[in-house]
């Protein structure tokens, strides 16, 4: 190949026998990112179930201990103890023996049967913010169809049957491997590229093929094309991982998914190439592809809703790249969206990588010539 | 004769580091020309200005013809590099390395194989052909690295401190091989820092604070008016206890350098003090030599402070 891209094949044939050769590099590439696959696929799960629950029932009749067996009854949660002091029921919230403490004082029945309002205290550990709002959602839901049962009589409660669409169980498994998938390609990616470019500096073969006819796109496109591949067959086995083993269906087209990942993976591609002609040492690169993680994380939706987020954040989430991926992964598997739900994402990913890659090129550029 | 590598007034400034400073050469073809100079010196700078990686700021420079301002491009495929850093991948063989190189000067199947094959012939690495380049001791490395940096055949070799750490017989035998080259035509351009090897080269330019401060042959840098100035006279001390002399020695009026070489003493007299030396030195056998090449530049260099102090 000539012109822009002078040397792109040699490059890209060497840098594959470079991987072949360097099997910790291979090792490190592809099956750390499945360690993490497992790791975070079982161990995340944001439904709460059975939250640990001390009573200090002061009423200690027949409607106070109705209440408390209509708690225990809501999967939310699990009566472990029972108290009879507030130092007591307050202690052990302290303690994180329990994360919530309900107390009903000794005139609860005699308010009910008053027809006045009874008041129950719930005391919610909010150390655990998803804990705390599933405690509160709990309480209040139990005492809500209590009330409308007792005003309208046992028969006529509204019930809401809430209709989950596209994740029925709402699994977590299901909304948190397709996110991951985007994280852990991105960190593999960027470190491998940013590694390599950065080695080559710190061993003087840089400088050797600074002399040579090698043009900067050439190199770095031929660079490109191996640890994309790499990144793409690790793609594949993530999401037969995720498909049989997590059991996450995949709704919409598995080619698709595939299509729509090349472009993301050309931007953590140039991303990498970018980091690597502004660090100076195998160490700095490290560090700087390591701090991608956080905001792909926190900042791209994959955790918190971007929709909640102040103004700032949410812009900084339109730059970041996962933000898109997630889209179209979470899109196609769990939504079964097509290609013109998802062709914005993947255009603006186009363009976002076609930038980097030429960010880094002139950065090298200029960095070569002092 | 065309001159192959020609500087003409040329000055490179990083901000306000002037790392070359009107600097002005003309190599003919097939000479191995020595560049001496310390570190920091420019010597590097001026390699990568003339291979059209750094733009001069002011003057310019020609490779066979070509301005190196405006067809760097060009330059690259007539101009091979080796530098002390050797530029291999160690954890390719032999022969990938030199097939690689042949890839990037976009040298490929028949003509590929063809010139790596001259290039096994020339250096001798027939043997180690599919050996990784990890395993190879480095007189090894350094005769490789050169292959690579010229499997392109250039016309113009530019050498960075191509011996730095290798043992004499290794030194030795790639020397050699650059008179070799040499002989077919091929321009050297060779940066170092051994005396030795400056004194094998047809030519030598000596770089200091970025300015050249001398250009010659080994003869006419010897008898260049600043290593001998005038008045003083280069002479060797031969005495029986020469290191603890040296002390007094360097006190007494009259010597303006004294240093060890081997058993004797080389000193610069004052060609009036000469007798009194001789008269507080009765037992030495002084006589007037020509000055060396590490004489040469140690008295520019003290010469160049003097006046920079000034």
């Amino acid at each position: 190949m000539s012109g822009l891209f002078f040397g792109l094949w040699p490059i890209c044939r060497k840098e594959f026998t470079h991987i072949v050769r360097d099997p910790g590099t291979l090792f490190f590439a592809l099956l750390l990112p499945l360690i993490q696959l497992f790791m975070f696929g079982y161990a995340v799960d944001t439904n709460v179930r059975q939250i640990t629950t001390a009573v200090q029932d002061e009423s200690k009749t027949q409607e106070s201990r109705e209440f408390v067996a209509k708690l225990a009854a809501s999967d939310v949660f699990q009566v472990t103890e029972h108290v009879e002091s507030d130092e007591a029921l307050y202690g052990a919230i302290r303690a994180a023996k329990v994360r919530v403490g309900v107390k009903i004082p000794y005139d609860y029945a005699r308010r009910l049967q008053s027809e006045t309002t009874a008041t129950v205290l719930v005391l919610v550990d909010g150390s655990d913010s998803t804990v705390a709002g599933q405690a509160v959602n709990g309480a209040t839901g139990v005492a809500l169809t209590a009330s409308l049962a007792r005003v309208v009589g046992s028969a006529a409660v509204i019930e809401v049957r809430p209709s989950v669409l596209y994740n029925p169980s709402t699994r977590s498994a299901n909304f948190f491997v397709p996110g991951l998938i985007a994280v852990l390609l991105q960190v593999m990616i960027i470190l491998l590229i940013a590694l390599s470019l950065v080695r080559e500096r710190e061993r003087g073969t840089l400088e050797q093929l600074t002399m040579t006819p090698v043009k900067p796109l050439g190199l770095m496109v031929g660079k490109m094309i191996p640890y994309g591949a790499l990144g793409f067959g690790e793609l594949c086995v993530i999401l037969a991982i995720m498909r049989w083993v997590f059991k996450v269906p995949i709704h919409g087209s598995w080619l698709l998914l595939l299509a729509l990942s090349l472009p993301f993976l050309l931007t953590v591609l140039g991303l990498g190439l970018v980091i690597s002609t502004k660090a100076k040492s195998q160490a700095e690169a490290f560090q700087l592809s390591m701090g991608t993680v956080l905001p792909s994380v926190f900042l791209s939706g994959y955790i918190f809703l971007t929709e909640n987020m102040p103004l700032f954040f949410r812009g900084v989430s339109h730059i970041i790249p996962a933000t898109y991926y997630i889209q179209i992964l979470r899109g196609i598997i769990l939504r079964g969206a097509g290609f013109g739900d998802l062709w914005q994402q993947a255009l603006v990913l186009t363009l976002m990588g076609t930038a980097a890659i030429l960010l880094a090129a002139w950065q090298f550029v200029r960095r070569q010539r002092g | 004769m065309t001159p192959v590598i020609t500087a003409d007034h040329m000055t490179l400034r990083f901000g306000q580091f002037t790392a070359v400073n009107d600097v002005s050469f003309s190599i003919n073809k097939g000479e191995l020309f020595g560049f001496l100079g310390p570190n920091g010196s420019g010597k590097t700078t001026i390699i990568k200005a003339l291979c059209g990686l750094l733009t001069p700021t002011e003057g310019t420079g020609t490779i066979l013809g070509m301005d190196i301002r405006k067809q760097a491009a060009d330059i690259k495929q007539h101009v091979g590099y080796m530098s002390q850093k050797f530029g291999l991948y160690e954890d390719l063989t032999v022969e990938e390395n030199l097939g690689f190189y042949a890839g990037v000067y976009g040298i490929t199947g028949q003509a590929a194989t063809k010139r790596i094959g001259e290039i096994l012939d020339l250096t001798g690495l027939q043997p180690y052909l599919t050996r990784r380049v990890s395993q190879l001791s480095g007189g090894w490395k350094q005769r490789l690295a050169l292959g690579c940096a010229i499997i392109h055949s250039p016309e113009v070799v530019f050498l960075d401190e191509p011996t730095a750490g290798i043992d004499p017989v290794a030194r030795r035998s790639l020397w050699d091989l650059f008179f070799q080259l040499s002989g077919q035509g091929v321009t050297f351009f060779v940066t170092t820092h051994y005396m030795d090897e400056a004194e094998r080269c047809g030519r030598v330019g000596y770089i200091y604070l970025s300015k050249l401060a001398a250009l010659g042959t080994i003869a006419e840098l010897q008898q260049l008016p600043q290593a001998n100035p005038a008045g003083t006279a280069r002479v060797q001390i031969e005495i029986a206890d020469a290191s603890s002399i040296l002390g007094s020695l360097r006190t007494m009026p009259g010597v303006r350098e004294a240093t060890i070489f081997g058993r004797s003493i080389h000193a610069l007299l004052a060609v009036d003090q000469i007798d009194a030396v001789k008269q507080k030195l009765p037992q030495a056998k002084i006589e007037t030599v020509v000055p060396s090449l590490e004489d040469v530049f140690v008295t520019l260099t003290l010469d160049i402070m003097k006046k920079a102090g000034q």
